[in-house]
């Protein structure tokens, strides 16, 4: 495959700098919500400020990607002398926490850098973030030329992550031979 | 479909441990918005004047605001209502933080408490289900440290807590319900809370607040916000710095204590010490400040930092809001600096009133030194002031020995000590304790706020104004951008701050008495505004020039609920509830004789100026000669029922002839 250059799109997060006001939340939750605006609802956001005052702790973490299981370790992190749990960092929505799910459905919920058309000069969340905690950066960068997968494409990769090749394989040639 | 509030009240019956869900009626939304509004109204119906503030009869009301947890920048205020234990009015006191806006998610308005529980308890909020729970292992601990052990104990790390230390569990007068972003201080709110044995509230939402026109809506939300990153960097030039900015004010931020220590009074209320803040004070505080605060941070989706977390060695943490970290150093009339941040991280793990309590303190080492207190009653105070003013603390909130009178503030310490302490009762307005500032000249414009002011607290009315003449070559400047001013009134203020400072331009008898009412009732009335919709004072009423005013709040709140409403209309919403305070308040015995500041709050004073003062503002309030709202002003704001009250009692027809 060739090699192209992409343009990446970055939240960078300071944590020293984020004074826990959660607006992060409140504009995310209120630009995903259909009609746009309509409504608003911190665990609907794809961003959270998990926090503890007195500890002085304070992490805003985007939502990443969906994870079937939860992981193997856990880990205690400490920086400047405060405990951080591992899963405090993490970006999944995962089996193993509320966090990253809508809360009416369960279903997992993604960071999608507000992509829109025509686009927005910053995600909603930098761009209400005044105390800069949250930037927004376009970085250029090498990298592998992405496959596009077709609709068919797409619905079998689910169905051989669900059920394995094998057995779609042998779903296909029996349904084939009919 | 309910827009901007959820339309369900919680009723909880602590005596008989029952909760129910209240559908509210929507018409009570264009009447009286929600917030203090609605609390009023719920106050005015259904407790009557006989009832005492600790009676299972009182009801103790945690309320959003109309727009609380809506993409407003700021409208994350939780307004308390209840009847105060020290001035046996209503009283009102509001906090911001996180607790608010998690209510409305949760799928509330209003929490409403009535009755006593038999034995200590705390409410657990978890969207539709509710519990009333045993609070026996959280008896005895502080604010901060019950709020930790309930999420522990829930494991809901996000759930949004307020809660009572010591000082509420004992009915301290001056006792407060803290969250750790703010605290609801004012009038004795917390010791409500303690009588009702109500430890905490602790609640978790996860639903939605609906917004009737979500473009419009968002569009003035994205305005609001750019002007508040254009006042954080633009303060206004030739007030002082701790006026200058937006918020409440960035006591946390700026360093400039000048304004503070050289013109409040130190002491009970009683010296000026204008030598202590020099260059070298000011270098050490700077320094002392810059280590203490860990972080600066805000409440709930506000970019203005007003809090900062302090960590002060061999002291609990604990978030520093606003003007408490000189309070006690100056009651104390102390020579370091910072003793006011070393008590104040245990008076507010004991959740008292960071304005009240210093005054307290410093009223009772008045009387110890002129005799009044004794030895006797002081056995084992330490010698040395900050000693002092520990110990005394220490015994206030358990209510030990002569903590149990001072636990019931400076009036009726006085009058139970006797002995002529009355006369060192010289700085409560309505029983109240208020900021200590003994001044020279009458301010008719403050002298109407501090008598009048339904909240008796003067932050809880002024605002919008400056607090002396501009130095002329700003003036200009100042009030070619003054858009905040109402409709009508813009030639006639910008008057003001052009010529106040002039030759003759001058208090007491400048400017004209119909000025003077007007610049309060603008100042008042938007005070109003913000404690029904929920946004705080710091962006809105408090500062000058604030991002909110009376000419965007009525599109703000028409789009957010989709009831429209203009300027004159929002205008007299708030003078319903204004005049609904007041009428709560009459109804609870208020006259005119209640509304005077201290006979020295200002060195010189002008009676019969000031009884005129009060006449001319009572009559453009529409209310007749003893502060009572008439019949004919409350017909035109559809409170007749309030006349009928009245003249069942007798309050009205016996009074007006």
């Amino acid at each position: 495959m060739s090699k192209v250059k992409k343009k990446v799109k970055v939240i960078n997060i300071d944590v020293d700098k984020c004074n826990g006001c959660r607006a992060c939340e409140v504009i995310c939750s209120a630009f995903h919500a259909a009609p746009k605006y309509s409504s608003i609802n911190p665990e609907r956001s794809r961003i959270r400020v998990l926090f503890e005052p007195l500890k002085n702790i304070y992490v805003p973490v985007l939502a990443g990607e969906y994870t079937e299981a939860e992981c193997n370790g856990r880990y205690i992190y400490t920086i400047d002398g405060k405990e951080y749990d591992e899963c405090g960092f993490c970006r999944a929505s995962c089996p193993s926490r509320e966090l990253f799910k809508e809360p009416d459905s369960g279903l997992p919920l993604k960071c999608d850098m507000c992509e829109e058309e025509p686009p927005l000069p910053e995600p909603m969340c930098v761009q209400w973030c005044l105390s800069d905690a949250l930037t927004y950066e376009e970085r250029e960068e090498e990298g592998e030329e992405e496959e596009k997968l077709g609709e068919m494409e797409i619905g079998l990769e689910s169905l051989v992550k669900k059920h394995g090749v094998k057995t779609v394989m042998d779903t296909i040639t029996r349904l084939a031979k009919k | 479909m309910r827009y901007a509030e959820t339309g369900v009240n919680l009723e909880i019956d602590l005596s008989r441990g029952s909760i129910e869900k209240e559908g509210t009626d929507p018409r009570l939304t264009e009447l009286y918005l929600g917030g203090l509004g609605t609390n009023a109204k719920i106050l005015w119906d259904r407790v009557t004047p006989e009832v005492d503030p600790f009676s299972p009869d009182n009801l103790l009301i945690f309320s959003t605001g109309l727009l609380g947890g809506t993409p407003a920048i700021g409208a994350n205020r939780t307004i308390v209502s209840t009847f105060s234990p020290q001035t046996l009015l209503m009283a009102y006191s509001m906090m911001g933080g996180f607790w608010a806006p998690e209510l409305k998610f949760a799928g509330y308005d209003k929490v409403i408490i009535r009755g006593r529980s038999p034995n200590p308890v705390y409410l657990w909020i978890n969207n539709g289900k509710v519990e009333i729970r045993d609070a026996s292992h959280l008896q005895g601990k502080s604010t901060y440290e019950t709020a930790e052990l309930i999420r522990e104990e829930l494991k809901e790390p996000k759930a949004q807590v307020i809660s009572i230390g010591l000082a509420g569990e004992n009915r301290v007068y001056f006792a407060s319900i803290e969250t750790h972003r703010g605290s609801a201080s004012r009038l004795g709110i917390g010791a409500v809370m303690g009588d009702k044995r109500l430890k905490a509230i602790a609640v978790r939402g996860t639903k939605d607040v609906n917004i009737a026109r979500p473009a419009e809506f968002m569009e003035l939300c994205n305005d609001v916000l750019k002007f508040i990153d254009y006042r954080l960097n633009n303060p206004i030039t030739g007030v002082p710095p701790i006026l200058a900015y937006i918020g409440s004010p960035q006591e946390m931020t700026l360093h400039d204590e000048e304004w503070h220590l050289n013109s409040f009074a130190w002491g009970n209320a009683r010296h000026r010490r204008k030598d202590f803040w020099n260059e070298e004070v000011k270098k050490k505080w700077a320094e002392i400040l810059e280590n203490a605060r860990k972080r600066l941070i805000s409440c709930y989706n506000c970019p203005v930092k007003c809090a900062g977390i302090v960590y002060y060695p061999g002291h609990p943490t604990y978030i520093m809001k606003c003007f408490s970290k000189l309070t006690y150093t100056m009651a104390a009339m102390a020579d370091n600096i910072d003793f006011g941040l070393r008590i104040a991280a245990r008076a507010q793990h004991y959740g008292v009133d960071g304005f009240s309590a210093p005054q307290v303190l410093a009223f009772a080492l008045e009387l110890y030194e002129a005799g009044i207190l004794t030895d006797k009653d002081l056995e084992g105070m330490p010698s040395d002031v900050e000693g002092r003013f520990n110990w005394l603390l220490d015994r206030i909130v358990r209510r030990e020995g002569i903590g149990d009178v001072l636990a019931n503030g400076v009036y009726w310490a006085a009058r139970q000590i006797g002995k002529e302490a009355e006369a060192y009762d010289h700085n409560t307005i309505k029983k109240h304790e208020q900021v200590p500032i003994k001044l020279g000249m009458l301010n008719p414009i403050y002298y109407l706020m501090w008598s009048t002011g339904e909240k008796a607290n003067i932050t809880q009315i002024e605002g919008q104004i400056p607090q002396a003449p501009l130095p002329k070559e700003v003036r200009e400047e100042f009030v070619k951008d003054w858009v905040q001013v109402p409709t009508g009134k813009e030639e006639k203020f910008k008057q003001f701050v052009l010529e106040w400072g002039e030759e003759g331009k001058n208090f007491p008898f400048w400017p004209p008495i119909d000025v003077v009412s007007e610049l309060v009732d603008w100042q008042e009335i938007m005070h109003y505004i913000d404690d029904s919709t929920g946004i705080c004072a710091g962006l809105s009423s408090f500062p000058i020039k604030p991002p909110y005013h009376i000419h965007n709040l009525p599109i703000l709140i028409s789009h957010a609920t989709g009831i429209d409403i203009g300027e004159h209309e929002l205008w007299k919403i708030a003078s319903r509830t204004r005049n609904l305070v007041r009428a709560i308040n009459v109804r609870k015995g208020l006259r005119r004789k209640d509304e005077r500041p201290p006979e020295d709050h200002w060195k010189k004073r002008f009676p019969e100026y000031e009884a005129k003062l009060l006449d001319e503002y009572y009559k453009f309030k529409g209310w007749n000669n003893e502060g009572i709202p008439t019949k004919e002003s409350l017909h035109e704001l559809g409170m007749d029922y309030i006349t009928e009250d009245f003249e069942q009692r007798g309050i009205l027809n016996n009074e007006q002839s």
